[in-house]
């Protein structure tokens, strides 16, 4: 058998014990360099990057495997990734205004979640208490004739989470764009220390709404892998269930939304309407439009009543009596396909560098899905395709989240096909471990990586939004494309700012 | 074939109207004058606010525009402006860094005004209170007139207390 880079890496690092169900070890500063390398030449791709107080963590894919590598910063600093490998560079930022944490060697050293208005520094690490007016954040610029500068947010049009997109343009022409985020940064990292597992879950299910199902089950993963659990039958169907229906709600309303910013108001109010039948049948079965709090760890707080199945399979029957018509309409509106064929187009090798999840990797020829690649159950048992599109515009997006509504229509009749009888829910033991889970929400995989005390409350709790990896792209896609069409290309990237600001 | 589109929505599927509790609408007449009131006719403009929500009380809010709900058909409208906006509807814990942008959102929309705050998190911070990163509830940066309990409240919670403040408008 031929040792993969990936198992190399860890193989030189020692391995730490009671990290389930990937390896991690701690490696040396050479090894932590030829990882960089590795990302840098695309043989692997990074899952994440945090810290812990004096230690930076990495989390690295190669193919279906998945290892954590973990560098001590004996004097504060760590080998940048983010120097030879982009992906990272927020990330780091993000670490070193946390835990004080630096990256030598980056090039972007500006702050990216700390604003200078928290009244300290450096909250997960040695805090600092600061006063006084935040410090200037300059922004990147774009020099030449006829250039100007439209900044944007926090507060949008719309009914948006808050962001801020400074934008050069010349003319109708973007010639850059800018994200700066944080806005939405409430601190659940450094809340989530020291809580116990029912308040961490609720926390986690509150990291984004629209993926609360998604955060809720990767937490509890997490939580289970590293407290050696096991979870009923039930409740792994139960909670893929929940799963795919968070996915359709999500998917029906952003493919309605995206035609409705290109000023093609019927399919948001026809999709709007599906959408809704999800949420009421979710309040009905579930007890929660958006099924928040239902997934615990140990199992699910929720069970489905004969009569529910009976509303779901009307549910099921209604979207694909409806939808069709709706996927018909937007193929042949030709002046809705003029704004979304061929804008907003993303690259194939920055698909490829930048590693993103869900249906934006996947609108670019990128095949990545946890529920294939992890295969994590009860998916390993089911029968579905992983839809992938190569042209990586608007276009392709919407119509990888078209073909996901059908995939996620027939997993939920196979699950109802084959629902195992049994318990909900198992009691998780007391006891200290780390846990690593890759969960696949509707926008991409979401990481989480608990460390648990030995009396099993939380000592440290990583959530890794999908849009990490996704934000920075929608700069690049929007490149050559005219202003008017930023909402359109955004609403198709979909990324989410709580999420990314934790 | 948009025939057939139209065809699918057999019947309409607007709700009656969520019903007022006792008192929630006079409660929040007294918040304005009656010269105010007469200016704002039978209409309100609605700017809504993310102070750091974590977007489920959004999805929401968003929900009150489909046929079920249509928040139209009242004469409630989501504007894009604070500056033509009578009602700011607020979200999420306020973060530290949205305070400021708050602050001045508020600043900008013309008397007479309400606040809406929506959510649990927007009453004290919720889940979330305590955090070095939150500042509070809502009320601790804008004074609030009303506020709809949920996390997040279900659309017909919103809609009830929206119709409150429009009765208390006439
Ligand atoms: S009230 Fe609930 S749904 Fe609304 S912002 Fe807070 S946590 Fe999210």
């Amino acid at each position: 058998m031929t040792v993969t880079q990936l198992q190399a890496l860890i193989g030189a690092g020692k391995a730490v014990e009671n990290h389930r169900p990937v390896p991690r070890a701690i490696v040396s500063e050479s090894t932590w360099r030829e990882a960089i390398g590795a990302l840098a030449a695309e043989r692997c791709s990074l899952l994440g990057l945090w810290a812990t107080p004096g230690t930076v963590h990495m989390a690295v894919c190669e193919g279906s495997e998945i290892g954590v590598l973990s560098l001590d910063c004996a004097d504060g600093h760590f080998p940048s990734v983010g120097a030879r490998h982009p992906p990272a560079i927020r990330l780091e930022r993000a670490i070193a205004d946390l835990t004080g944490l630096e990256a030598a060697g980056a090039q972007d050293v500006r702050p990216w979640l700390d604003h200078g208005k928290w009244g300290v520094r450096r909250p997960l690490g040695d805090r600092i208490e600061t006063d006084g007016p935040p410090p200037p954040y300059p922004f990147l610029t774009a020099e030449g004739a006829g250039l100007h500068q439209i900044p944007v947010g926090p507060v949008h049009a719309g009914v948006i989470e808050p962001g801020h997109f400074r934008f050069t343009a010349n003319g109708e022409t973007v010639v850059r764009l800018e994200e700066r985020l944080g806005y939405a940064h409430k601190g659940i990292e450094a809340l989530m220390a020291g809580a116990d597992l029912e308040r961490a879950a609720k926390l986690a299910g509150r990291v984004s709404g629209d993926s609360t199902v998604a955060y809720a089950l990767a937490f509890a993963r997490a939580v289970e892998a590293a407290t050696d659990c096991d979870v009923p039958p039930r409740a792994l169907y139960l909670r893929a269930l929940m799963a795919e229906l968070e996915r359709i709600a999500n998917h029906l309303g952003d493919i309605g939304a995206i035609c409705n910013d290109a000023a093609f108001a019927i399919m948001l109010a026809h999709c709007a309407v599906l959408r809704e039948r999800v949420l009421r049948f979710a309040a009905d079965a579930f007890g929660h439009r958006l099924m928040m709090d239902r997934i615990v760890p140990g199992g699910v707080g929720t069970d489905l009543g004969a009569e529910d199945v009976t509303a779901l399979r009307g549910l099921i029957k209604t979207i694909r009596r409806d939808f069709p018509r709706l996927v018909q309409l937007y193929d042949r509106t030709a002046s809705l396909q003029d704004r979304t064929v061929g804008t907003g187009h993303l690259r194939p090798e920055l698909a490829r560098r930048f590693a993103p999840g869900g249906f934006v990797g996947r609108s670019a020829g990128r095949s990545f899905d946890a529920r294939m690649t992890v295969a994590y159950p009860p998916y390993d048992a089911l029968e579905f395709a992983v839809p992938t599109r190569a042209e990586g515009d608007v276009n392709a997006r919407v119509w990888v989240r078209i073909e996901e509504v059908e995939q996620s229509l027939g997993i939920i009749e196979q699950i109802l096909a084959s629902l195992p009888a049994g318990d909900l829910i198992r009691d998780i033991p007391a006891r200290g471990g780390e846990g690593l889970a890759l969960v696949e929400g509707f926008r991409g995989e979401v990481l989480a990586w608990v460390r648990l005390s030995d009396d099993g409350t939380l000592a440290h709790c990583h959530l890794r939004d999908p849009s990490w990896f996704q934000w920075p792209l929608l700069e690049a896609v929007i490149e050559d494309n005219i202003v008017a069409d930023f909402p359109l290309c955004n609403k198709s990237f979909n990324c989410s700012y709580s999420g990314h600001d934790l | 074939m948009r025939k057939t589109l139209l065809d699918s929505l057999r019947g309409p599927l607007t709700e009656t109207p969520p019903l007022l509790r006792d008192g929630e609408a006079a409660d929040l007449a007294r918040a304005v004058d009656r010269v105010a009131r007469r200016r704002l006719g039978r209409s309100l403009a609605i700017r809504e606010v993310d102070a750091g929500s974590c977007n489920g009380c959004e999805l929401e809010i968003h929900a009150l525009s489909n046929a079920f709900y249509d928040l139209q058909r009242f004469g409630l409208n989501f504007v894009a402006s604070p500056r033509h906006a009578d009602v700011l509807m607020v979200t999420g814990p306020v973060t530290t860094n949205m305070r400021e942008a708050l602050e001045r959102t508020y600043n900008a929309t013309p008397n007479p005004k309400w606040v809406m705050a929506v959510g649990g998190c927007a009453l004290d911070g919720g889940i979330f209170a305590g955090s070095y990163a939150v500042v509070g509830g809502v009320g601790e940066v804008v004074p609030v007139d009303i506020h709809i309990p949920g996390c997040p409240p279900p659309p017909a919670d919103i809609l009830r207390g929206l119709i409150a403040l429009l009765e208390a408008a006439r």
